[in-house]
């Protein structure tokens, strides 16, 4: 592999540095989840209209999630394509069963 | 690369849990199962909100949900992952002590979640009779959080193994994509949880 064959000193000190300002990134994005969490117990404990409320904290779940996928778990990163390919497969899947679940006591 | 490079690299890669082949095909390997993971969690999902107001004339979720632990439980798994991410971080920079200082940090915090599953569980069962016999919300509900705490049980047991096993090798271009891996297991844990303390804990006391 040729970036292991010699790494100088300018190189070392740029990619610790961008790992650096990848950390100030996650640390932003937990900041976020926290309120996000706190947001979410709030609007239900406060006695707000159920029928707004649930909406609401799915969404906010969601997009938790997505600060958890794509921080957390560098998908937005280079080369995750494959990745992403397999994980939204993964979720198309598990909608159409929640949905089909859900449906089938409907009835 | 031969394998005493991959053991004894002269110098770490920036991304060294993929410099390897078998590396890359770990981290494409485990997003698969991650996706196979996401529809296992959405069958348990979908049973839990077909059966959720199934309560056989016994407790029901409003009666049974406490969030101040919930949200404890909630805290801890979140600071959890965030601790494993600087983990990694430790890892992209070489820094093994320090890598596994944090990630002896997420062990404990998931430590402290477990626990208070556990009393949750205990505290259902002996305190209200709510068991996994009690109503089909019973079951439901058992299966679906019990095996989200199987899963951080098998994390945790993962990632200590990893730790100790790799005490005295340090950090090399085997082992980085073991660590990778466990790490992006830990936040998947954290994914399907966020959807638990929702779906479950908040939409079942509103």
């Amino acid at each position: 592999m040729a970036e292991e064959v010699s790494k100088t000193t300018e190189q070392y000190d740029y990619e610790k540095q961008k790992n650096k300002e990848e950390m100030k990134q996650q640390v932003i994005s937990f900041a976020l989840m926290i309120i996000f969490t706190i947001i979410a117990f709030g609007m239900v404990i406060s006695d707000l209209n159920s029928l707004f409320v649930i909406p609401v904290i799915l969404v906010l779940a969601a997009v938790q999630i997505g600060f958890q996928l794509y921080y957390f778990m560098h998908m937005s990163h280079k080369g995750h394509e494959m990745p992403a390919l397999m994980f939204y497969g993964g979720v198309f899947t598990a909608f159409l069963t929640i949905l089909a679940l859900c449906a089938l006591v409907w009835w | 690369m031969s394998d005493q490079d991959i053991l004894n690299p002269k110098h770490m890669p920036h991304n060294p849990e993929k410099a390897t082949l078998e590396g890359k095909n770990k981290f494409i390997g485990f997003w698969f199962f991650l996706g196979g993971e996401t529809v296992l969690f959405a069958s348990l999902f979908g049973t839990y909100l077909a059966l959720r107001n199934s309560v056989n004339d016994g407790k029901s979720s409003e009666e049974l949900f406490g969030l101040g632990l919930v949200f404890i439980m909630t805290m801890l798994l979140l600071t959890s992952s965030l601790t494993s991410v600087y983990a990694m971080y430790h890892m992209k920079n070489n820094d093994f002590k320090k890598m596994q200082l944090w990630l002896g940090i997420t062990v404990a915090l998931g430590l402290g979640f477990l626990a208070c599953e556990i009393y949750e569980f205990y505290h259902y069962i002996h305190g209200y009779h709510f068991t996994m016999r009690s109503s089909a919300f019973g079951s439901a509900f058992y299966t679906l959080v019990g095996f989200h705490g199987g899963h951080v049980v098998f994390g945790l047991l993962w990632i200590v193994s990893l730790m100790i096993r790799n005490a005295k090798r340090g950090l090399n271009l085997y082992n980085a994509p073991k660590y990778y891996i466990a790490s992006l297991y830990w936040h998947f844990i954290d994914v399907v949880w966020v959807f638990i303390f929702t779906v479950v804990y908040l939409m079942g006391v509103l």
